[in-house]
C-alpha cells in the first residue's frame, strides 16, 4: 500500500447558513500529482483553505493528517513550516518589488545584525529561477514579466520554503496554451526529480488527464469519488458526470431559430485608447444583430472585443468615439450609461466582481440597480414591489439563494452571473450584450445560463456573446464576426464556422489604414 | 419562504446594527450608576439634546458622505464660517435675524456646491478637497469676522437653539403638549412598523415573531415616553430637538427610500458597477458633498444660536466628533455600509460618555482618551464581526 502524505478524514466546515463541506475524504499519495475537479461552490476551494490553515483549527470538524500526524494548523505559516504551500488563483506578486525580493518576502535572508543580505538573496533567487527554469534577472520587478513568468516565480517561492507539498488552485487559468504546457512540465518535473507532491484544482479536463496521477471529484459540499487518470480511457466524461451528477450528453440546449427584423446595427465605429493618443482600439466596425438572433463576436484577448461593447454601451470606455447606432431602424445618440439603459441596451461585464455587482449589497437591490426608474415614483423607491420582482427572478432564474436579502458576495458564482443577469433583464432591454457570460462558472450553471439566453431570444429579444470558448460560440450563435486587432475580419453563419476557420480570421490583420495616424 | 426569526437569531443576524444599541444602553446605564442618577435627571436629558444637536445634524451629512466612500473634514470650518457670516448680518449690520439664517444657509449651499464641483466633476479625492476646505474657511471665519467674536444673537434667532415649545396646552409642571407630540410619534412609529411587517408578511419574507415584534415596540414606546416625561418635566419640548427629529426621519427616508438614497449605496459598494448600472456618478457625489454643505450650515446657525456668539474658533474638531459617531453607529471605512440612524446612536453615545464624564468631574484629557478607545474599539468590534462572519 502506497504511503499517504495527507489524509483529511471526514471535514465538515460550516459557514452561517451554508455547509460548504460535510464529511470530505481526500487522501493524497506521496509524490503524486492529484487532481480536484468539482463545479464552481462545490467547496474545493474551501477544502484548500482548512488544509492550509486559512480558516484555523477549530473552525472546522474533523482531522488532517499529514505525513501520519494529526495536525493542528492555526494559521498559513503554520502549514507551511510543515511544507504545504498554497498557490492561489489570483497571484500574489507585489508588482514594484524584484523577482528576488517576492521569492523571499516574509521569509528574508538576513545576514550580520538582522539587515538582508543582498548577495544571497539573489543568488538563491537565480538558484530557484533555474530549478522553475526561468531565465531572467533576479533584480527585474516583477510587473515586468508577464502572467506565465509571474506563475513560475510562485512556484520558486514556494520552493523556498522547502515546500513538499504544492497546492495549486486553478494555475493554468490566466495563462496560454504555451505558459500553460510549460508549467504542467514543470510539475511532473517536480515530482520526478524532487519527489514534490502536488494538489491541483482544476476546471480544465484535458490538463487533469494530461498530468494527474489520480483525481478527486467533489460535488455540493460532498466527496464524489477518487479515480485513477493515468492511463484511462474516456475519463473526462466520468469526471463531468461526477461533477454535475448527471450525463451531459448535450452541452448546449437546442432551440428554434427564428430570427426577425433588424434590431441593432452599427455602422463604421472607431474608439481611440483613453490614455494613448493616436492608439485606435476598435477601427471601423459593422455590425447588426436581428430579433430573436444570438450573435457572436470571437476575439483573442486583446482584439478590442470588451471596448467595442463598453464603447457602444453609454460611452464607457475609450475617446474620439465616431461612428453610427441604430435601434430598430433609427439612429440613436447614445452619451451615457442611462441613455443607454432607456434606450434598450444591456451590457453584462466579463468581470462580474468588479464592474458587475455589488458584493456587498443583496440580492434583492442588485436586480433592480439597473432599473430603478421602474420601481420609483417621483423618485421614491416602493420596496414591497422590489422584493416581489427580485422573488420573481430568483424564481424564473433559478438562483439558488435562501431569500433575496441575501448578499450578493456569499453566492457562487454561477448564481452572481443569474443576479447579472436579472438585473440586465428587469431593464427591459431590447439588446443584449454578454461580455464572457460563462466565464468562472461551471458546466450545470453554463447549461443553465444558455437556457436563459434561449429564452430572451425566443421572447423577441437579441443577444451579443463575446467569448473566447469558440465551442460556446458554435454551440449558441446565429452568426458570428470575428475581431482582430480591433478590426471586424468576418463574418460567419453558424452553419460554416468551424473553430479552424474562426481562428483564422481572428489572427488575421486586416489593414485598413495605418494605425498611427491620428484621427 | 414565510417564518419568523427568534430574538437569538435576530440578535445574531443584526449583531452589526443591534450591537450599536446594547452598547448605548449599556453606556447609559454605567453613567446613570457612576453619576448616581445625576445624568438622567429632566435638566441634564434636556442639556444633553441642546448641546450636542449640532454633531447629530454633522453626522446625518457626514454619514451619508461616508457611504458613497468619502470624508469631509471641512465641516468644523463651515459650521464656523456659516455662523460668522449670519453674525455679521445679524449683530454687525442690524439685519433681522431671518436674513441671517437664509444667508448661512447660502453660504452652505454654495460651500457645498464648491466642494462637490472639485470632488465629483474634477476628480480630486474629497480627503484633499475637505482638507483644503478645513484651511479655506477657517480662514474665511477669521477675515469675515476681523479675527473677533461677535455677539449677543437677538433673541429670535437665540430661540432656534435654545428656545422650547412649552405650555401650548397647559399642565400642571410638567407640559402637556411634549407628551402629546411624543405620544402621536410613537403612535406614528407602531403604526408604521404594523404596515411594515404586514407588507413583509404578504411579500413572503422573513418577519420577527409577534411576541417579539409587540415586546420591542413597547420596550421604544416606554423609552421614548421616559425621554418625553423628563423633558416635559423640566423646561419643555427643545426647538432643536424638533430640527433634529425633521433632519432624521427626513434622511432616513431618503437614504433608504429614494432612488438618490439608494445610488449612494450603490456607488459605495461597487463605483464601477454603478456606472455600468447607469448611476449618474458625479451627480450624486455633487449631490451627496451639496448636501453636506447644507447641513454644515445648519450645524452652523444652531451652533452660532447656542452659543450666542460668532467665535473664530467655532466648530473646531467637530469634523472628528461627526466622523466618530458615524463609525460607531456602523458605518464601513470602505464605503457602501452604514445608516442615519447608526449614525445618530453613535453620536448619542459620544454625548453620553461626554456628558457623563464632566458631570464627574473628570479632566478633559482624560476625557479625549476615553473617546478615542471607544472610536477604535466600536471599529474594532466591526472589524471582528465582518471577520468573524468570514469570506467563504
Amino acid at each position: 500500500m502506497p504511503k499517504h502524505i495527507l489524509e483529511m478524514r471526514k471535514i465538515t466546515k460550516v459557514f452561517p447558513g451554508v455547509k460548504a463541506l460535510s464529511d470530505v475524504e481526500l487522501e493524497v499519495i506521496e509524490g503524486e500529482i492529484h487532481g480536484i475537479c468539482g463545479e464552481n461552490g462545490a467547496g474545493k476551494s474551501t477544502l484548500m483553505k482548512v488544509l492550509s490553515g486559512v480558516y484555523p483549527y477549530g473552525t472546522y470538524e474533523g482531522d488532517i493528517v499529514y505525513d501520519g500526524e494529526v495536525q493542528k494548523f492555526h494559521s498559513i505559516p503554520d502549514s507551511e513550516s510543515k511544507g504545504i504551500v498554497i498557490i492561489h488563483q489570483e497571484l500574489a506578486l507585489i508588482p514594484y518589488l524584484s523577482v528576488a525580493e517576492n521569492i523571499f518576502l516574509g521569509n528574508e535572508r538576513r545576514g550580520a545584525g538582522g539587515m538582508i543580505d543582498w548577495n544571497l538573496t539573489n543568488h538563491e533567487a537565480a538558484k530557484l529561477l533555474a530549478k522553475v527554469g526561468l531565465d531572467e534577472n533576479p533584480t527585474t520587478p516583477v510587473n515586468q514579466l508577464g502572467v506565465g513568468k509571474q506563475q513560475l516565480i510562485e512556484i520558486a517561492k514556494a520552493l523556498s520554503k522547502d515546500v513538499r507539498l504544492l497546492i495549486l488552485d486553478e494555475p493554468t487559468s490566466a495563462l496560454n496554451d504555451d505558459d500553460s504546457e510549460h508549467l504542467l512540465q514543470l510539475l511532473r518535473n517536480l515530482k520526478e526529480e524532487q519527489g514534490i507532491t502536488s494538489i491541483m484544482i482544476s476546471h480544465k479536463l484535458n490538463e487533469i488527464q494530461e498530468i494527474c496521477d489520480r483525481t478527486t471529484i467533489i460535488r455540493d459540499g460532498h466527496t464524489i469519488e477518487t479515480i485513477d487518470v493515468a492511463g484511462q480511457a474516456g475519463i473526462q466524461d466520468r469526471i463531468i458526470r461526477g461533477m454535475v451528477g448527471r450525463d451531459l450528453t448535450n452541452r448546449y440546449p437546442t432551440r428554434e431559430h427564428v430570427v426577425g427584423e433588424e434590431l441593432f446595427r452599427v455602422e463604421d465605429w472607431s474608439v481611440y485608447h483613453p490614455t494613448q493618443p493616436g492608439r485606435i482600439v476598435v477601427d471601423n466596425a459593422s455590425f447588426n444583430v436581428r430579433k430573436g438572433e444570438v450573435v457572436g463576436i470571437a476575439g483573442v484577448m486583446g482584439a478590442g472585443r470588451t471596448e467595442l461593447a463598453m464603447s457602444l454601451f453609454g460611452r464607457s470606455y475609450g475617446r474620439d468615439i465616431t461612428g453610427r447606432m441604430y435601434m430598430h431602424g433609427e439612429e440613436v445618440n447614445v452619451t451615457d450609461v442611462s441613455s443607454a439603459i432607456k434606450h434598450g441596451l444591456a451590457y453584462a461585464t466579463e468581470d462580474r466582481k468588479r464592474y458587475g455587482l455589488n458584493l456587498i449589497e443583496d440580492v434583492r437591490r442588485n436586480i433592480s440597480a439597473a432599473a430603478l426608474f421602474k420601481l420609483a415614483k417621483r423618485g421614491w423607491v416602493d420596496g414591497n414591489k422590489e422584493i416581489k420582482v427580485a422573488e420573481e427572478y430568483r424564481a424564473s432564474m433559478n438562483i439558488k439563494t435562501p431569500t433575496v436579502m441575501q448578499t450578493v458576495g456569499n453566492l457562487s458564482g454561477g448564481n452572481q452571473q443569474k443576479v447579472v443577469l436579472s438585473k440586465w433583464i428587469y431593464s427591459d432591454a431590447d439588446v443584449l450584450i454578454l461580455d464572457e457570460p460563462t466565464r468562472g462558472i461551471d458546466v450545470g450553471a453554463k447549461y443553465e445560463i444558455y437556457t436563459i439566453i434561449n429564452r430572451l431570444v425566443a421572447a423577441g429579444k437579441a443577444v451579443i456573446i463575446i467569448s473566447s470558448e469558440l465551442p460556446e460560440l458554435l454551440g449558441t450563435c446565429d452568426r458570428i464576426y470575428t475581431l482582430a486587432f480591433g478590426v471586424v475580419t468576418g463574418e460567419v453563419p453558424v452553419a460554416e464556422a468551424t473553430q479552424e476557420k474562426l481562428m483564422t480570421l481572428m489572427t488575421q490583420e486586416k489593414s485598413t489604414k495605418d494605425k498611427e495616424v491620428r484621427a | 419562504m414565510t417564518g419568523t426569526a427568534n430574538f437569538r437569531e435576530l440578535l445574531t443576524r443584526n449583531l452589526r446594527t443591534s450591537g450599536i444599541y446594547i452598547a448605548f444602553v449599556a453606556i447609559v446605564a454605567l453613567f446613570a450608576i457612576l453619576t448616581e442618577g445625576t445624568s438622567l435627571s429632566p435638566a441634564n436629558v434636556t442639556n444633553l439634546v441642546l448641546q450636542y444637536s449640532y454633531i447629530l445634524i454633522l453626522a446625518i451629512g457626514m454619514v451619508m458622505v461616508i457611504i458613497a466612500g468619502h470624508i469631509d473634514l471641512s465641516v468644523g470650518s463651515v459650521v464656523a464660517v456659516t455662523g460668522a457670516v449670519s453674525a455679521v448680518l445679524v449683530i454687525r449690520n442690524d439685519m433681522p435675524w431671518w436674513v441671517g439664517v437664509l444667508a448661512a444657509l447660502a453660504c452652505g449651499v454654495v460651500i457645498g456646491a464648491w466642494q462637490g464641483f472639485w470632488v465629483a466633476f474634477v476628480g480630486i479625492p474629497a480627503f484633499i478637497t475637505t482638507l483644503a476646505g478645513m484651511l479655506m474657511f477657517r480662514g474665511l471665519t477669521l477675515l469675515v469676522l476681523n479675527n473677533v467674536s461677535l455677539s449677543p444673537f437677538p433673541e429670535p434667532y437665540r430661540n432656534i437653539a435654545a428656545g422650547f415649545q412649552n405650555g401650548l396646552l397647559g399642565g400642571n409642571g410638567y407640559d402637556v403638549f411634549t407628551l402629546v407630540v411624543f405620544g402621536i410619534a410613537v403612535v406614528g412609529y407602531a403604526f408604521s412598523a404594523w404596515r411594515t411587517r404586514a407588507s413583509r408578511i404578504a411579500y413572503e419574507q422573513t418577519v420577527e415573531a409577534f411576541p417579539l415584534f409587540i415586546a420591542k415596540l413597547v420596550a421604544v414606546a416606554a423609552v421614548v415616553m421616559w425621554f418625553a416625561w423628563q423633558l416635559a418635566n423640566a423646561r419643555g419640548l427643545p426647538n432643536v430637538l424638533i430640527l433634529l427629529a425633521v433632519l432624521v426621519i427626513a434622511y432616513s427616508l431618503v437614504t433608504t427610500r429614494t432612488v438618490f438614497g439608494r445610488h449612494v449605496y450603490a456607488i459605495g459598494g461597487n463605483l464601477s458597477a454603478a456606472m455600468l448600472s447607469g448611476v449618474k456618478v458625479k451627480w450624486i457625489n455633487f449631490g451627496v458633498m451639496l448636501n453636506m454643505g447644507v447641513l454644515a450650515s445648519v450645524a452652523g446657525i444652531v451652533f452660532s444660536a447656542r452659543s450666542n456668539a460668532a467665535q473664530p474658533a467655532a466648530g473646531n474638531m467637530f469634523e472628528l466628533d461627526a466622523i466618530a459617531a458615524c463609525f460607531i453607529g456602523g458605518a464601513a471605512v470602505t464605503g457602501g455600509v452604514g445608516r442615519v440612524t447608526g449614525a445618530i446612536v453613535g453620536g448619542l453615545i459620544m454625548a453620553v460618555m461626554s456628558n457623563g464624564m464632566q458631570l464627574m468631574g473628570v479632566p478633559q484629557s482624560v476625557q479625549a482618551v476615553v473617546k478615542g478607545l471607544v472610536l477604535l474599539l466600536a471599529v474594532a468590534f466591526d472589524v471582528y464581526n465582518k471577520r468573524r462572519a468570514g469570506a467563504r
